[in-house]
């Protein structure tokens, strides 16, 4: 397996956490710790795709022309993209965790085998 | 046409961020119901246009085709096609809302996140770039969260926060496969990535990436097994919003942006072609099956959305499965994907009338369980006729336009030879009229209970929206020709040569 596989199964790896925690805990809370989880393996993965070894910031100074900022800067657009991931995780966790407070209100409880009056 | 593509965005958009201010207003409430519903009549007209000029492009902030960051909004005829289904529940779900809302706490809210829905849903099918079709499925899924523990009951909470945390992981799936098409190709324009990628089925990578798209997409549409957090989302919303979900929601974020992806981005291969037919085949048997024994109303709509579901997955596996199969001819494939996208439209108004009758009746009787119900055809005869109009077209009863699509799935089926999906879908039609004739023997048939004696019927324009998708129900079923040559050829093409898409975005820019 080449070196540079790692970071991608590690990534893999922290999806497969996130995705158990979902699946497996029975805690509101951690159920919701579970689905950043999954967001935090997301955005790793895809600013993995602009990394570059001894890559520089994508800004372009006076003193470069365009053919060495191309040689040596890591790539912007997966930068770009998980900033408006991370904005669009944050969205959803506030509703995530506004729902746990009022379920919470309504239950007594996080735990999610005694939420349930929905019938199956 | 290409200026106004983005108005089906922004107009929504802006109005949603306006109506939060009407809160304070308490003496003029109708200026949130007018702001609305001129907003739903406007993209309607809109996308009714649309309609008549399929083809064009528009390329946020003047970049060009040739650079490889801009970003674009595309109509072909699929879009257009999209774009009317949506507007046009939409328009009939804002009429309803009117006096149904009146019971829930602020209406200028409640206006406020469905208008971002229909926001975020017409961004989805304008959108060519991968990465804008997930932020505004972003938008259409958080706003339809929040829609679904609107009326903040214990039961809608859990529903919303089921279908949450399923969301927000099948949102995870899909940008990890966007992601991966990413490294592939080193683009985000839907047009340059099918480029790039060349003939389907060879990269390896796009491969894991369409297995994401399959589970991200597939949760978001409720394709089995993916379909556990339906049937208790769409049932704990308000009618309305219920109408949208399963009549545009969930075509919107799941299958149209399947075909979209699968066709037109990363191709089909049989195995995917192999794939929508399974799914489609589950969808339909398990949600047909799983409706019979439902005594809640609304719960008995959303397993037999599922089923719905099916068919139209079906009819697009059947379509990809025939381009490998160099025997049957190609307008096979044009069939089938007639009866899929027909019976799309059809889904949406019909499943669109149902949910809206289905909260018309508890308006009227306080509830939904079908068993403490009867009689309501004495009591609320507009109502119980458009429902029983809605009935007749989703069990495919002859006239209407439920059976005319799902014969032509099965004649497709056929001509396909697939015949064991074409017994399948005769099975479950059969299935489905079962279930509907409970529906009628038990809500609008049979006697009357002494709760239920002093129901009167709906307000006026709860009876004016159940008209229109009504009238509508039979004028889809009666011209079905004509309805082919204007509207659906134009988003068959798009879907069967995925080529042209290419061809579209960067040349027609």
């Amino acid at each position: 397996m080449p070196k540079e596989m790692l970071p991608y199964l590690l990534t893999m790896v922290l999806l497969m956490i996130g995705v158990y925690g979902i699946v497996v805990k029975r805690n509101i809370i951690k159920i919701i710790v579970g689905v950043i989880i999954t967001e935090y393996a997301v955005n790793c993965f895809l600013i993995l795709q602009g990394y570059r070894d001894g890559g520089i910031a994508p800004i372009m100074t006076a003193d470069m022309n365009t053919a060495t900022f191309v040689d040596k800067s890591v790539d912007p657009v997966p930068q770009a993209l998980i900033l408006t991931a991370i904005v669009i995780g944050l969205g959803t966790v506030a509703l995530m965790v506004a729902l746990a407070i009022r379920l919470y209100e309504k239950y007594g409880t996080f735990d999610i085998s005694e939420i349930r009056r929905l019938q199956g | 046409m290409v200026r106004v593509l983005p108005l089906f965005v922004a107009v929504p958009l802006g109005a949603a961020f306006m109506l939060p201010l009407f809160e304070r207003l308490k003496k003029v409430r109708w200026l949130a119901d007018l702001v609305a519903v001129a907003v739903t009549i406007f993209l309607f007209i809109f996308a009714l246009q649309a309609m008549a000029s399929p083809g064009a492009v528009y390329w946020m902030g003047k970049w060009s085709p040739e650079s490889i960051i801009g970003i674009n909004l595309v109509l072909d005829g699929l879009s257009a096609l999209m774009l009317f289904t949506i507007n046009l529940v939409a328009f009939c779900a804002t009429l309803f809302s009117i006096e149904y809302m009146k019971r829930f706490t602020s209406k200028p809210l409640y206006y406020s996140l469905f208008l971002l829905m229909v926001a975020g849903m017409n961004g989805v099918v304008l959108s060519g770039d991968m990465f804008n079709i997930y932020v505004f499925l972003e938008i259409a899924a958080i706003a339809s969260y929040a829609l679904v523990a609107f009326g903040v009951e214990s039961e809608e909470l859990e529903a919303s926060f089921k279908y949450l945390i399923l969301g927000g992981l099948a949102s995870t799936f899909i940008l990890f496969g966007i992601g991966i098409l990413y490294n592939a190709t080193g683009t985000l324009n839907m047009a340059q990535i099918a480029q790039t990628l060349g003939v389907p089925g060879q990269n390896k990578a796009v491969l894991l990436a369409i297995c994401f798209f399959f589970m991200g997409f597939g949760l978001k549409g409720a394709m089995v097994p993916f379909h556990a957090w339906l049937p208790d989302a769409h049932p704990s919303a308000p009618a309305p919003i219920s109408a949208m979900l399963s009549g545009v929601l969930i075509k919107a974020l799941g299958v149209y942006a399947l075909i979209r992806v699968l066709f037109n981005v990363v191709g089909v291969t049989e195995l995917v072609a192999n794939a929508l037919l399974i799914g489609g085949i589950a969808s339909m048997t398990i949600g047909g099956l799983l409706a019979i024994g439902q005594w809640d109303f609304k719960r008995l709509l959303a397993y037999s959305s599922i089923s719905q579901i099916g068919y139209i997955l079906l009819g697009l596996g059947i379509a990809a499965g025939v381009l490998f199969r160099p025997e049957i001819p190609k307008a096979v494939a044009g069939l089938a994907l007639f009866g899929s996208l027909y019976h799309l439209l059809n889904h949406a108004v019909f499943k669109g009338l149902l949910f809206l009758s289905s909260g018309a009746v508890e308006y009227a009787t306080g509830t939904r369980n079908m068993r403490e119900m009867g009689g309501l055809r004495h009591q609320m005869p507009i109502t119980a006729g458009a429902c029983r109009v809605g009935v007749f077209s989703i069990a495919g009863i002859p006239p209407f336009n439920g059976f005319f699509s799902k014969l032509i799935i099965i004649l497709a089926a056929v001509l396909a030879r697939y015949y064991i999906s074409a017994a399948v879908t005769t099975i479950i039609s059969f299935v489905t009229l079962l279930y509907y004739i409970k529906v009628q023997r038990y809500i609008l048939d049979g006697d009357v209970p002494e709760a239920l004696e002093g129901v009167k019927e709906v307000p006026v324009l709860m009876q004016l929206s159940l008209i229109i998708l009504a009238v509508l129900c039979v004028a889809l079923g009666l011209f079905v020709p004509l309805l082919r040559e204007s509207i659906f050829q134009e988003a068959e093409r798009a879907i069967l040569s995925g080529l042209e898409y290419v061809q579209l975005v960067l040349a027609g820019g």
